[in-house]
């Protein structure tokens, strides 16, 4: 009992990274209907940047834990946000009208480059850093085994959670979410009414690689090292994550991610660690044998 | 007549790849008026209605609004000059809420507009307040139609682009739609360029109209001459006052 608390509390917490790049697939996604496939490179980068800025930070002293991590949130959103507003600008955006096919080629195109140019330029040895967060509850004991949940750990799910409501919030109350929805459902209409869909799709994807960007910090904190392949196969489990929840649906995505993270902690807990992804994608195909539309992914959610 | 157009459109022609489908329209729209275009499936009324607005571009020609060149302007500019368009085929978004609707017409507006705007649409379209929270989409044709024609209400045009507005609508719902038409025309002085197949009714609403044969103007004059002449009446009216 008290180990399976334990791997639910580390699956929520690995299913909330999932879920937040996942969000970036879906957005995506719903507003030009490719799925950017260096959208896993974009939260390597993001990761990335949130370690060398820690390292930058580290002579200083982690006197404060929570403003050496706000100061690295900010340089991170920024930096990664603008690797997100390039991606689109450079590789899709001549695309667009072209063969439906054209921009994805060019996604993956995008991804190998940047997992080179990000091993080039940092080099293939994982970088570690010093823990950052320390400390935690411990929530029940028996024997040697001792259920802990972290303070990270605690931080990392209230941030998602907050960032989900926000998100949600944004995408169904506000004006730019309206604009958003409008561009999905009939760009030139949009234009019609004065959305400029250009700067909506670009809003589209520096949103996204936000929250890859604080995807890449939680990874950086939570695991504490960083090479440039970490993003083949979280970007390959978001993008299972939000077709899994329905491609195109905020929450679903974010259940999506969740679903993953557990079902890998899981996984890892009580079977043999090696077949943890063939676990999780064993069961993407069977929710999509049921559900081709993914777990929420029905035409009355709204989507972005 | 002694102003200029409010909307001057001069030897404008389109094309979709290699097809010509507007070989050099003119027409003026001026203040106030409401201006019917009329003209068979496939002329190049809806053609026309959306160069003006900029997608597809008029490949030639020069397009004149309030004194300035639109041609090239880009189309999300349009609203914030005074043009609103209710398209072809309504293009109403599906999955939005009626209410997300005309808060989008109202997109590029001033928000303290607003409630002002929606209680002015909600007037004219008493349908559209009893089902502000319903999906678009699920909505019959004819309150869809309102919906579109509300949504460009939303952005205090003053000029309003209206593509077949009669389209597949009960007869005594054309005949509301044609009255609320004038009534914004009348009491809201919004200048109207109205695109229709149902010559009759556009004909007898309109100040003056043009009728489009083939992407070329082939007449023009006001709505009763038009109406009185006798290739119009057999070529537009033939069959019935519908």
């Amino acid at each position: 009992m008290e180990y399976l608390i334990q791997q639910l509390i580390n699956g929520l917490t690995l299913g909330a990274i999932y879920g937040l790049i996942a969000i970036g697939y879906t957005m995506v996604y719903g507003i030009i209907g490719m799925i950017n496939f260096a959208h896993g490179e974009v939260y390597m980068i993001g990761a990335f940047i949130s370690i060398i800025a820690f390292t930058i930070l580290g002579p200083f002293g982690f006197a404060s834990p929570v403003l050496a991590i706000v100061i690295v949130l900010a340089v991170a959103l920024i930096f990664t946000s603008v690797y997100g507003w390039a991606i689109e600008r450079i590789a899709y955006r001549p695309l667009r009208g072209s063969f439906r096919l054209a921009p994805l080629i060019s996604a993956i195109g995008v991804s190998i480059f940047l997992q080179n140019y990000v091993h080039m330029l940092q080099g293939a040895k994982m970088k570690p850093i010093q823990p950052v967060v320390r400390g935690g509850f411990v929530l029940a004991q028996e024997g040697n085994f001792v259920v802990q949940i972290t303070y990270l750990q605690i931080g990392i799910i209230v941030a998602t959670v907050a960032l989900m409501a926000g998100f949600t919030y944004l995408i169904q109350r506000t004006s730019l979410g309206r604009a958003q929805r409008a561009c999905e459902q009939d760009r030139k209409m949009a234009a019609l009414l004065g959305v400029d869909v250009d700067r909506t799709i670009s809003l589209t994807f520096v949103m996204g690689a936000a929250l890859a960007a604080i995807a890449g910090l939680i990874f950086t904190l939570y695991y504490g090292a960083v090479d440039f392949f970490i993003g083949f196969l979280a970007g390959l489990k978001a993008f299972t994550a939000a077709v899994l929840g329905g491609i195109g649906s905020l929450p679903g995505a974010m259940l999506g991610g969740v679903l993953i993270g557990l079902i890998e902690a899981f996984w890892s807990a009580y079977f043999p660690i090696a077949y943890k992804d063939v676990a999780v994608f064993g069961i993407l195909v069977v929710v999509l044998i049921f559900r081709p539309t993914g777990l929420l992914g029905r035409p009355d959610i709204e989507k972005v | 007549m002694s102003k200029a157009p409010l909307l001057s459109v001069k030897n404008v022609k389109t094309h979709y790849g290699p097809v010509e489908a507007l070989r050099g329209v003119s027409l003026d729209v001026h203040e106030g008026e409401i201006v019917a275009l009329i003209g068979a499936n496939g002329a190049g009324k809806s053609t026309l209605l959306m160069t003006i607005c900029g997608d597809p571009r008029a490949s030639e020609g020069q397009i004149v609004y309030d004194g300035n060149d639109i041609t090239q302007t880009p189309l999300h500019q349009m609203v914030r000059l005074g043009i609103a368009q209710s398209p072809e085929g309504r293009r109403i978004f599906p999955r939005m809420s009626v209410l997300e609707n005309l808060q989008l017409g109202a997109f590029a507006g001033d928000p303290a507009n607003f409630e002002a705007d929606i209680a002015r649409v909600f007037r004219l379209f008493p349908r559209l307040a009893e089902r502000s929270s319903q999906r678009a989409g699920t909505m019959s044709g004819g309150e869809q139609q309102m919906l579109a024609i509300g949504r460009a209400l939303m952005s205090r045009p003053r000029l309003l682009l209206l593509d077949e507005p009669s389209l597949g609508l009960a007869p005594l719902l054309v005949a509301q739609i044609f009255d609320t038409i004038r009534e914004i025309n009348r009491s809201e002085a919004v200048t109207v360029l109205l695109v229709e197949q149902n010559a009759y009714h556009a004909l007898r609403l309109a100040h003056r109209g043009y009728v489009l044969v083939n992407g070329a103007i082939r007449l023009s004059g006001t709505g009763p001459e038009l109406l009185a002449n006798p290739d119009i009446q057999q070529a537009y009216l033939a069959g019935g006052k519908g």
